[in-house]
């Protein structure tokens, strides 16, 4: 009672608004965040936008050319090939570290024996980082040292191979756990109820663990093709790009057309394009899937 | 570290532990072994260790046995000739570098990411939801994609070829998935507790830091833990944002000893070893906060 006797005059006035904005922050405290990735993130992103539209090799300033690097840019055949790359490396990427993924998660969310002990292990990979992977992998490819003595990362097949194989060593184990935390959140009596009717291990995992997961196989899905992008060191450190140009993804391009040629308009423009192709993508795989609670997956991160 | 870490129960299992003593069964498709899913994991296991392995035992091996012999097989005579080799070339420089990012980027993350987190959850207004939808957004952000024009940047800055041009853009692609593990933490917080705080007088910055903070204990190792692995593991930046020796991180120096090394992939391999050995130990003692943060990923 004192407290309230002591709560200044205008405390008393609107008291249930005071109530429920009692202790809250202001929101300029989340200016400095802001603030900061705005610099070093959102602009960058426009500034990309701006420079694909500008010659400039580094040096002086980037000198206004309108649509030159964008026409350059369709005309390209490098370009043509390179998207084709991107995309067909991205599709098997998936396709591997889908399946392998979901089948080990979902194994790892239930409770056999010396199952906490293998997934342990799993997961060492992912704490490397992709360029030790590379590293590691161009040695166990090389073809005078390695474990297949062949010039694997000499034909376009191999090195492509190697290039997906590499990515899923790496990435599996990170979207495994995605699996298994997806896997252990689907109510036991579906189970029970599909046993009781009958339903045998596999009925069961096609009619109730894969649809059940649909919301984590997006989420997965969605990290798999934005994270695509950075398979840049492996390629970078595998295969230059080679044989030839075989292995040249798009941000390999980039790098080579800003870093090595110093045209980066040019380079800018490929940049802008990836931007558009990763977001519109993701944005199509969301509605695709039906799944319209983006927000409340990515709230769970 | 016991074996099962991971296997500790969640959340939801509580509730069925206190069950386990009625006769009902717990989940029909895992109680029985399943030999199909048993053997798939097993290949997988002998996937992800034999590099491994072959990794471990040729950097035991002398720099001219290397080249006859195949790696899989055991060295003959082990020597630790190719870590020494790795030790004097300046190792020690690119680990403190690497260590020194990792550290920034985690405490500017961290500085930056609470206090957004805690605004999106308790001040619902239109401001603190524009921040936090920007951050939504940010996750799709490609860091490749923007190198260009961070590097004129970080050169307008004076800062090329610095550690800071590593960990400010580092830092930065750092926040989004942590606002997003941090906003997920926080909104557990009952708001009752707030409300009792609130009634004692408590101001919003004590509420944080006595109330906040040591509840979403979990959530923030998983944030500290996921961005100094990406600061660690960091190749892009400090590729195009550095290029001298002085600011030279770990990453970096293994892309280089590439060349320098040459045809001795067994001191390649070494680097290699030692650069996961920090980050494993970390690995050791924070599993099951990196572990179960990522987890929650898929589960929503």
């Amino acid at each position: 009672m004192t407290v309230t006797v002591e709560k200044p005059p205008t405390a008393r006035k609107r008291p249930a608004h005071r109530a429920s904005r009692a202790g809250r922050p202001h929101a300029a405290w989340a200016l400095p965040g802001v603030l900061f990735f705005t610099f070093f993130a959102v602009v960058p992103m426009a500034l990309a936008l701006y420079l694909s539209f500008t010659s400039w090799d580094g040096l002086g300033d980037p000198r206004p050319v309108g649509l030159d690097n964008w026409k350059k840019l369709l005309d390209d055949p490098r370009m043509t090939q390179s998207l084709w790359l991107t995309v067909v490396l991205t599709v098997a990427s998936w396709a591997f570290q889908t399946v392998v993924a979901l089948l080990l998660g979902v194994w790892a969310a239930g409770r056999q024996r010396n199952r906490a002990i293998l997934s342990a292990v799993f997961f060492v990979p992912f704490l490397l980082s992709s360029t030790a992977i590379a590293i590691l992998f161009y040695a166990l490819l090389d073809p005078n040292f390695g474990i297949i003595q062949k010039d694997t990362l000499g034909s376009q097949s191999g090195a492509f191979l190697a290039i997906v194989f590499v990515g899923g060593w790496q990435f599996i184990p990170f979207h495994t756990l995605i699996y298994q935390g997806g896997a252990r959140q689907i109510p036991d009596v579906l189970y029970q109820a599909a046993a009781i009717d009958g339903a045998g291990r596999y009925r069961q995992f096609f009619s109730i663990t894969l649809p059940q997961l649909r919301h984590t196989i997006t989420t997965s899905t969605v990290l798999m093709v934005v994270g695509s992008l950075t398979y840049f060191e492996t390629v970078l450190i595998l295969t230059k790009g080679g044989p030839g140009t075989d292995t040249a993804i798009l941000p390999y391009l980039m790098y080579e057309a800003g870093f090595k040629t110093y045209d980066f308009g040019y380079a800018s423009a490929i940049a802008s394009f990836l931007v558009l192709a990763a977001t519109g993508l993701s944005l199509v795989l969301v509605r695709l899937t039906g799944f319209g609670g983006m927000r409340s997956t990515r709230e769970g991160m | 570290m016991s074996h099962d870490t991971l296997a500790r129960p969640t959340k939801t299992d509580e509730p069925r532990r206190v069950r386990a003593s009625a006769p009902r069964r717990r989940r029909h498709w895992t109680r029985r072994a399943n030999p199909v899913a048993g053997l798939g994991a097993f290949v997988w296991l002998v996937i992800v260790l034999i590099p491994i392995y072959a990794m471990l035992s040729a950097s035991l091996t002398s720099a001219d046995k290397a080249l006859t012999g195949n790696p899989l097989k055991p060295p003959t005579d082990p020597t630790l000739d190719n870590y020494n080799t790795v030790l004097t070339t300046g190792f020690g420089h690119l680990l403190s570098n690497t260590a020194i990012v990792a550290v920034s980027v985690v405490g500017i993350v961290l500085a930056l990411s609470i206090p957004l987190a805690y605004v999106a959850v308790r001040t619902r207004d239109r401001w603190s939801n524009a921040a936090f939808r920007l951050f939504l957004l940010g996750v799709a952000i490609p860091a490749q994609a923007v190198v260009v024009p961070l590097y004129l940047l970080i050169a307008k800055l004076d800062l090329y070829d610095t550690l800071l041009a590593v960990i400010l853009p580092t830092a930065a692609f750092a926040m989004p998935v942590s606002v997003l593990v941090l906003v997920g933490t926080l909104r557990d917080v009952s708001e009752d507790l707030y409300e009792a705080m609130a009634l004692d007088g408590a101001s919003p910055l004590r509420m944080l830091f006595q109330l906040t903070i040591p509840l979403a204990k979990g959530g923030i190792s998983t944030v500290v833990i996921f961005s100094a692995l990406q600061a660690w593991n960091g190749f892009l930046f400090p590729l195009i944002f550095t290029q001298s020796d002085e600011p030279r991180v770990l990453t970096l120096g293994l892309f280089n000893y590439v060349s320098q090394f040459g045809v001795n992939i067994p001191a390649v391999l070494a680097s290699v070893v030692l650069s996961g050995i920090p980050i494993f130990a970390v690995y050791l003692v924070a599993r099951r906060a990196l572990v179960g943060g990522l987890m929650g990923v898929g589960g929503k």
